[in-house]
């Protein structure tokens, strides 16, 4: 019996002809095919993984000292994230140069050098190699050619940019700054959720998701289901429709941000919120410290999902901290790696609340559970169905970040990655 | 290289002085008897009857192995008293959107390493099997309950509980308690 699926392993090689796929002209369709086939999917790890993006691979705070490394990903690609001896965060490709081996099997540790347990090729905290066993063979007879050279047989480095204890990775050097490829406002997002202070680690979530990885982007990209898929929410007063909310993408349309201002204290039965049947006035929770509200940044919205182009979900809901990586794991399936934090300062009372707030999100989470399923739901459909395109129609691309009832945020992200896709 | 994986925090400390043989059996069957009803209640789906093993001020955790092994303090459910507890049994029932399922525990045979000040220190291991739809039964975790009970009249409740898996990568993802 196995728990959960590995990665896929029909790894064929990427294909060239997916001219059979036509998009439909109605830019309010999706057609299923980008959720389930493989050649697709091989594409988007060539374009876009591998492509001109910037994909969030660690935060600064799990690798405190030189020497101490995590595992993470690009894509499907495992990555070891490292610092170095000379303090700099290094990224490369848990793939050995010799014969192929993923050689680092630890979430994260710390080492002066990776060996790799096959024959002991050693590479140091940069990922290159520095020795080989054997080099000259036994007695003189066998070992490498006499024209081996360590350099050339490095692991694969990629290319590392840090903000604000952020670390992102890229496979490509010719690329914009990290800063450029956010953009001005999702920038100003992003120092909302980071702005500077050191973090602290609280711990991690991993869940394997039965979806295709864009299911999730457009799930944070979908103020359309907040207030009807997430009970909880509605229950308990966090967000009900008719609060003050937004939602803005940058200017390719890729990345998004979907911000909330939840009313102090309880809000009022409005007849706004009648089509929700969920809301009750009534409804308070035993313990409310669950959902309390501490106040601590100067910022008018009370939760920012913000979303970042291709991997990156960046989560402030209340006194809430998070990212969640999305690691793709064929067209059917992915990862999501939630990294939950808080900030060095806080006192012991404040990190016990960030704590015990996080009863909301993960793969437990009240909200979590929530998104999880119904990500599961759509797979099952598109995977299961005779062929047919979704619709994503609502609003209209000219409105303005205070139309929320919308789809503009997933249609927008549709644009791009036609254009990325060549589709 | 350092192996991160080698368990460290989430291992209890062995047994401290020898339990007089017949009490401890008799604290193992309690316990064991404890599991069985907690089981049951939770395969047959009664979440609201949850909270009613736990002490007013009891505790519930659920934790990946690799955040305890870490020191790590993020817990994937954690519930302090009876308020939370109440609450996550009524957001289970009540708000969260899940596919049905069924649950079904296999607990080990418990064994009690303490008995001290009223608390009976214990463990078990655990294995949670879920089936859905259509779908093939599936394992959904496996762990261990690190677990302190007090008596409660002729009755044992949980003053703490706190479920260690080793199912890291959890699928999809956690309704019901474990
Ligand atoms: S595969 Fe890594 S040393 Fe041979
Ligand atoms: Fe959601």
């Amino acid at each position: 019996m196995t728990n959960t699926s590995r990665f896929d392993p029909d790894d064929g090689a990427t294909p060239d002809d997916v001219s059979d796929l036509r998009w439909p002209a109605d830019p309010a369709e999706i057609p299923d095919w980008i959720y389930t086939d493989r050649r697709i999917y091989d594409l988007e790890q060539a374009r876009i993984f591998r492509g001109h993006t910037w994909n969030y691979v660690a935060l600064d705070v799990e690798l405190p000292q030189p020497g101490d490394y995590i595992r993470s990903y690009i894509g499907d690609t495992p990555i070891i994230v490292a610092r170095d001896a000379d303090g700099r965060v290094r990224a490369f490709e848990n793939r050995c140069a010799h014969r192929g081996a993923e050689f680092c099997k630890s979430y994260r540790g710390s080492t002066k050098q990776f060996v790799c347990p096959y024959h002991q090729w050693t590479y140091d905290l940069s990922g290159a190699l520095v020795s080989v066993p054997f080099r000259r063979g036994v007695k003189g007879l066998g070992g490498m050619p006499a024209d081996f050279e360590l350099g050339a047989h490095n692991l694969r480095s990629l290319n590392v940019t840090t903000r604000h204890g952020v670390v992102f990775a890229s496979f490509q050097d010719d690329i914009e700054s990290f800063e450029d490829y956010l953009g001005p406002e999702m920038l100003d997002q992003f120092d909302t959720v980071f702005d500077g202070r050191t973090l602290k680690l609280l711990g991690v979530h991993r869940n394997t998701l039965q979806g295709n990885w864009k299911l999730y982007q457009e799930n944070l990209k979908d103020p359309y289901h907040a207030t009807l898929l997430h009970t909880y929410l509605t229950t308990f007063g966090l967000f009900v429709a008719g609060n003050k909310t937004m939602i803005m993408t940058d200017a390719k349309g890729r990345h998004s941000t979907l911000c909330n201002a939840r009313p102090q204290g309880r809000p009022d039965n409005d007849p706004s919120k009648s089509e929700i049947r969920s809301f009750h006035a009534a409804m308070q929770l035993a313990d409310p410290r669950v959902i309390q509200l501490i106040p601590e940044k100067d910022s008018p919205w009370t939760s920012n999902a913000i979303t970042i182009w291709p991997n990156l979900i960046l989560l402030r809901q209340t006194n809430i901290l998070g990212a969640r990586q999305i690691v793709p794991m064929g067209p059917n399936q992915f990862m999501l790696i939630w990294t939950t934090f808080g900030f060095a300062d806080d006192s012991p009372e404040m990190e016990q609340h960030r704590l015990r707030q996080n009863n909301i999100f993960g793969p437990g989470g009240f909200i979590g559970i929530d998104d999880n399923e119904a990500i599961k739901f759509v797979q099952d459909g598109v995977m299961r169905s005779v062929p047919r395109h979704g619709v994503a129609p609502l609003g209209k691309d000219e409105e303005g970040p205070d139309v929320v009832i919308t789809d503009r945020a997933i249609r927008s992200m549709y644009r791009h990655y036609r254009a990325e896709m060549g589709l | 290289m350092t192996n991160a994986a080698q368990p460290a925090a989430a291992q209890p400390a062995p047994a401290h002085a020898a339990l007089d043989p017949a009490l401890r059996r008799d604290l193992c069957f309690a316990v064991q008897e404890f599991n069985a009803d907690y089981a049951d209640t939770l395969d047959r789906g009664d979440i609201e009857a949850w909270p009613g093993f736990f002490t007013e001020d009891g505790v519930y955790r659920l934790i990946a192995r690799d955040n305890a092994d870490a020191g790590l303090p993020l817990s994937l459910m954690s519930c302090e008293g009876m308020g939370m507890l109440k609450d996550r049994a009524y957001a289970i029932a009540h708000t969260e959107m899940f596919a049905p399922r069924y649950v079904l525990h296999v607990i080990s045979p418990a064994r009690v390493s303490d008995y001290r000040g009223g608390l009976i220190s214990a463990q078990a291991n655990y294995a949670i099997l879920e089936t859905l739809v259509d779908e093939p039964t599936r394992l959904l975790q496996c762990g261990r309950y690190r677990d302190t009970f007090v008596m409660h009249g002729d009755r044992l409740l949980l003053k703490e509980r706190n479920c260690v898996y080793d199912t890291v990568l959890v699928p999809t993802c956690v309704v019901y308690p474990p």
